[in-house]
């Protein structure tokens, strides 16, 4: 079975370009048979393959010598080992169960085939990311999943703001993507191979623990990580990007393309490991990103943005995780992670559909007996998130809380506070939209047939995935350093009663008093506050101000194209000497008969000189 | 004796082509320019070469001049070229000429300071035609296919009708290959007079 | 004596072409201009005959022969020039002569 793995990125992309070529010509039943058939087989087939695989195994299967360039060599090859397992599970299952989903949501629209073309592309770059033997496959996989990003973000083009918005994103995790272009080229430099495995194991031998040079390679790796991820300071462009439609949003940013740095600090953490600098900065900046992003979150009126907000929060404690040491932890966190944003993306895509597409919480209110089913699947979503106790969301936070104590109770203390964020934002908004009086009369979307089915099906199974998944036992023992931690019993008991806490009061503020809900909001100064915090702490300001204006600026003063000038120079120079000599010619005998007395009197000149 | 001959016949050269380059009227200029060809015949004369002078004056002061003679008569340049003259020749024209010629005088100086050469003897008519007819035969012929282009070249651009694809000298009425007619074309009857017409080539 | 003649009269040769191209490069009438360039002719034939009698042979006279007849083909040809320019612009103004310009 192993030998299929090929099959795995191979499938969508098949599919891909399929609808990409039969885009006008294909029917609606084919394109979901095309479209979402082929992501259910590679699906499949990866359910077979971890099947009968063994934890400690590892599997490399080469497609194809791709390149060699003097001691450069690449080659398109397939490895599995438990993590990539693990990520190719949840890219794959997840991924089937969104794309089944979208087959409902976007039956409507005009653009049903061009939409699964490019998430197929998305999954096969994806899959090719989760699976490459090498760097420079992954960087293929790493921008594969940009350019599709972009093009799901702006499928809507005809609003120039998705435009714009698919734009943001595409520049702003380019600056990522160089950092880690730049990071490959120091590696390839020091070490000679961009083979991960050789990487890793000739990092280790010769790089001493504290090294500048790993330290400089981990940072720059870090900042493509940080790109892709949406993590700070790169974080301004996720929630824009919700411009795209709603499965877009469930599938690359919340389950799997944000979660690509994650991925790749998992898979160099020797590099990593070598370098506590770079250890430091990774947890520093995942516990800066979770609570500005907590705190954004608890004051947006857009149902979307404030899933964003969330998915930047929680892909903070994923890289808080990393960066204690809790490797497995944060990939646990990244699967768990990955069930309930999906099914919380979904749903909140169920009721978008419902209101005919507003996304104003202010518009909502009441929908928790209209909605019952989608009711469900929020409230299981949210207490996921919350780390309510015994989801699968507490069973993956507490070990990340637990070893942050064991590295340093300041890093402790703030993943705290950020889960007391958390719990109290997903519960705001549970209960505003779903409780209280009915503000807009849902009309649930009616579809032909079987279609109908595709959506509560993927939200049953992905509610179930989020309630059980804290079960799971992931293959990680041999591919990641494991830790044995046991904190505390105070830090345990905090750690399990902080969601609760939250959403006890946010029970009592929004349901119980919310005199005191608009008193507090009324209290001096926390207008301006919440303001700020909606705007995601200005830092799209600050980029503003900081980057775009000057290159705007320079862009004006440089209109003319200076570099252009120079060779158009030449132009103006060489027509300013022609008029010059056609001055010369002026068609006059007697000036032509002076010129040639010069000539000979500079002649007979310098022959008498010399 | 021949010194001073020599002296005199260069003053009056040099006097003579001052002249030339400075009158108004064309004939004036002309005459000058007869006195310096014969001036300068006498130093010719003077430096031996007796042939050469009596041809100055027969072919160049004899046969060229009169040429000059025949195209001012026929064109009727007198007076209103002589207005004209006064009108274009002010002081300020001399000067950037003069310059320009006075330094390729002083280089001249400078080229032409060699030591003494010898005196002067008589070459005669004898030697000249022995040289012709021996090393300088096709020298000879050379220069009468040049004076052959020159008729050519004189009779052609002579001719008063130059149209294109039209018989030259002939009254444009009888003739209907004509496609241009252009409306100003008058008939050339006489060569006297100088008709100023605009005929296309 | 005798012998700064023939340095005189080379130098007579210069003075005379230099005379005739201030001529030439002055005179805006055509007629004039060929006048003048007679008269530069007549310095260089003048300065064959010099250059012949300094080495007492009879090829600077030759040389006079051919200038002689160069300047008798020239002066036919230009002056046909002349009368072309009379019949076509009315009168003999060199300047007028620029649409070779540029």
């Amino acid at each position: 079975m192993l030998n299929l793995l090929w099959l795995i990125p191979t499938l969508p992309l098949l599919s891909s370009l399929v609808l990409m070529l039969g885009a006008g010509r294909l029917s609606k039943n084919s394109i979901v048979i095309c479209g979402v058939g082929s992501v259910g087989l590679a699906a499949l087939i990866a359910l077979s393959i971890a099947a009968g695989f063994n934890a400690d195994d590892s599997y490399r299967q080469l497609l194809w010598h791709w390149f060699s360039v003097g001691t450069l060599s690449a080659d398109f090859a397939l490895y599995l080992d438990g993590l990539s397992l693990v990520m190719l599970m949840v890219v794959t299952g997840i991924g089937f169960l969104i794309h089944l989903y979208a087959a409902g949501y976007m039956y409507d629209d005009p653009d049903y085939a061009r939409f699964f073309a490019c998430m197929n592309l998305f999954l096969a770059a994806m899959l090719i990311l989760t699976l490459a033997d090498n760097l420079v496959l992954l960087y293929l996989g790493w921008e594969g999943v940009g350019l599709c990003s972009y093009l799901l973000i702006g499928f809507w083009y005809q609003d120039p703001a998705n435009g714009m918005a698919a734009r943001k994103a595409f520049v702003i995790t380019r600056v990522g993507d160089t950092a880690l272009a730049i990071g490959l080229f120091l590696l390839y430099r020091e070490l000679g191979s961009l083979d991960i495995g050789t990487l890793m194991s000739g990092a280790s031998e010769r790089w001493p623990d504290g090294s500048s040079t790993a330290t400089i390679a981990a940072l720059l790796l870090l900042g493509g990580a940080v790109g892709k991820s949406a993590q700070l300071p790169l974080q301004s462009w996720l929630p824009d990007a919700m411009a795209g439609p709603t499965p877009v949003s469930a599938l690359i940013h919340a389950a799997t393309m944000v979660t690509a740095g994650v991925y790749l600090i998992a898979r160099c953490h020797e590099l990593f490991l070598l370098s506590p600098l770079a250890m430091t900065t990774v947890a520093v900046i995942g516990l800066l990103t979770l609570l500005l992003s907590g705190c954004s979150a608890l004051v947006q009126t857009d149902i979307k943005r404030i899933l964003a907000y969330s998915t930047i929060s929680q892909i903070g404690y994923m890289f808080l995780a990393l960066g204690v040491g809790a490797w497995s932890a944060a990939i646990f966190h990244l699967v768990t992670h990955a069930f309930f944003k999906a099914l919380l993306f979904l749903s909140a895509g169920s009721v978008i559909l419902a209101l005919h597409h507003k996304q104003d919480i202010g518009d909502m209110g009441g929908l928790g007996r209209r909605m019952p089913f989608v009711f469900g699947c929020f409230l299981i979503g949210s207490a996921c998130l919350a780390a309510l106790p015994f989801t699968s969301g507490y069973f993956s936070k507490e070990p990340i809380l637990a070893q942050a104590w064991e590295q340093a109770p300041l890093l402790w203390f703030g993943g705290a506070l950020g889960a007391l964020i958390t719990a109290l934002y997903s519960f705001r908004l549970i209960f505003v939209v779903f409780f209280g009086e009915l503000r807009t009369e849902p009309h649930p979307v009616q579809r032909p047939g079987l279609v109908a089915l595709k959506m509560p099906i993927a939200l049953s199974l992905l509610a179930l995935l989020a309630l059980f998944g804290g079960t799971l036992e992931l293959p990680l023992e041999t591919v990641l350093p494991g830790v044995e931690i046991h904190p505390p019993l105070l830090i345990e008991a905090i750690n399990t009663l902080i969601p609760i806490l939250g959403v006890l009061a946010c029970y009592s503020l929004y349901r119980l008093n919310p005199e005191l809900l608009t008193r507090l909001k009324q209290l001096p100064g926390t207008s301006a506050l919440r303001q700020f915090w909606r705007d995601g702490w200005g830092f799209d300001r600050l980029y503003d101000r900081c980057l775009r204006q000057p290159i705007l600026w320079l862009a004006r003063v440089n209109r003319n194209d200076i570099a252009d000038q120079l060779s158009q120079g030449v132009a103006v120079c060489s027509r300013f000497s022609h008029q010059l000599l056609v001055e010369v010619q002026s068609g006059q005998i007697r000036w032509y008969a002076s010129i040639m007395a010069c000539g000979v009197v500079l002649l007979i000149g310098l022959g008498v000189l010399i | 004796m021949s010194v001073a001959l020599f002296y005199l016949a260069a003053a009056i050269t040099l006097i003579s082509a001052l002249m030339v380059i400075t009158r108004h009227h064309p004939v004036h200029a002309l005459l000058y320019l007869v006195v310096a060809q014969l001036a300068s015949a006498l130093i010719f004369f003077l430096l031996g070469a007796p042939f050469a002078a009596a041809l100055e004056v027969l072919v160049y002061a004899g046969a060229v001049m009169v040429m000059f003679i025949f195209v001012i008569m026929m064109l009727n340049l007198g007076a209103a070229t002589q207005e004209q003259e006064q009108r274009w020749l002010g002081p300020s024209m001399w000067l950037g000429p003069s310059v320009l010629v006075a330094a390729l005088l002083a280089e001249l100086l400078l080229v032409l300071n060699n030591s003494g050469l010898a005196a002067p003897s008589y070459v005669g008519p004898k030697a000249l035609g022995t040289a012709l007819f021996g090393p300088y035969m096709l020298a000879v012929e050379l220069a009468s296919m040049l004076l052959l282009a020159a008729l050519v070249g004189a009779y052609h651009l002579s001719r008063p009708y130059l149209q294109r694809g039209a018989v030259a000298a002939q009254p444009p009425q009888t003739n209907t290959t004509k496609h241009s007619a252009p409306p100003h074309n008058q008939p050339h009857t006489s060569t006297q007079t100088a008709t100023t017409e605009e005929a296309p080539v | 004596m005798n012998a700064p003649m023939l340095d005189h009269a080379l130098l007579l040769a210069g003075m005379l072409f230099c005379i005739g191209l201030i001529g030439v490069l002055v005179r805006r009438n055509l007629l004039f201009m060929l006048l003048s360039l007679e008269i530069m002719l007549n310095a260089a034939a003048l300065a064959f005959v010099v250059a012949g009698a300094a080495w007492q042979q009879a090829d600077g006279q030759i040389m006079f022969i051919l200038v002689l007849s160069l300047a008798g083909a020239e002066v036919a040809l230009g002056l046909g020039l002349v009368i072309q320019l009379q019949r076509r612009c009315g009168s003999l103004d060199l300047d007028q002569l620029n649409r070779l310009r540029g």
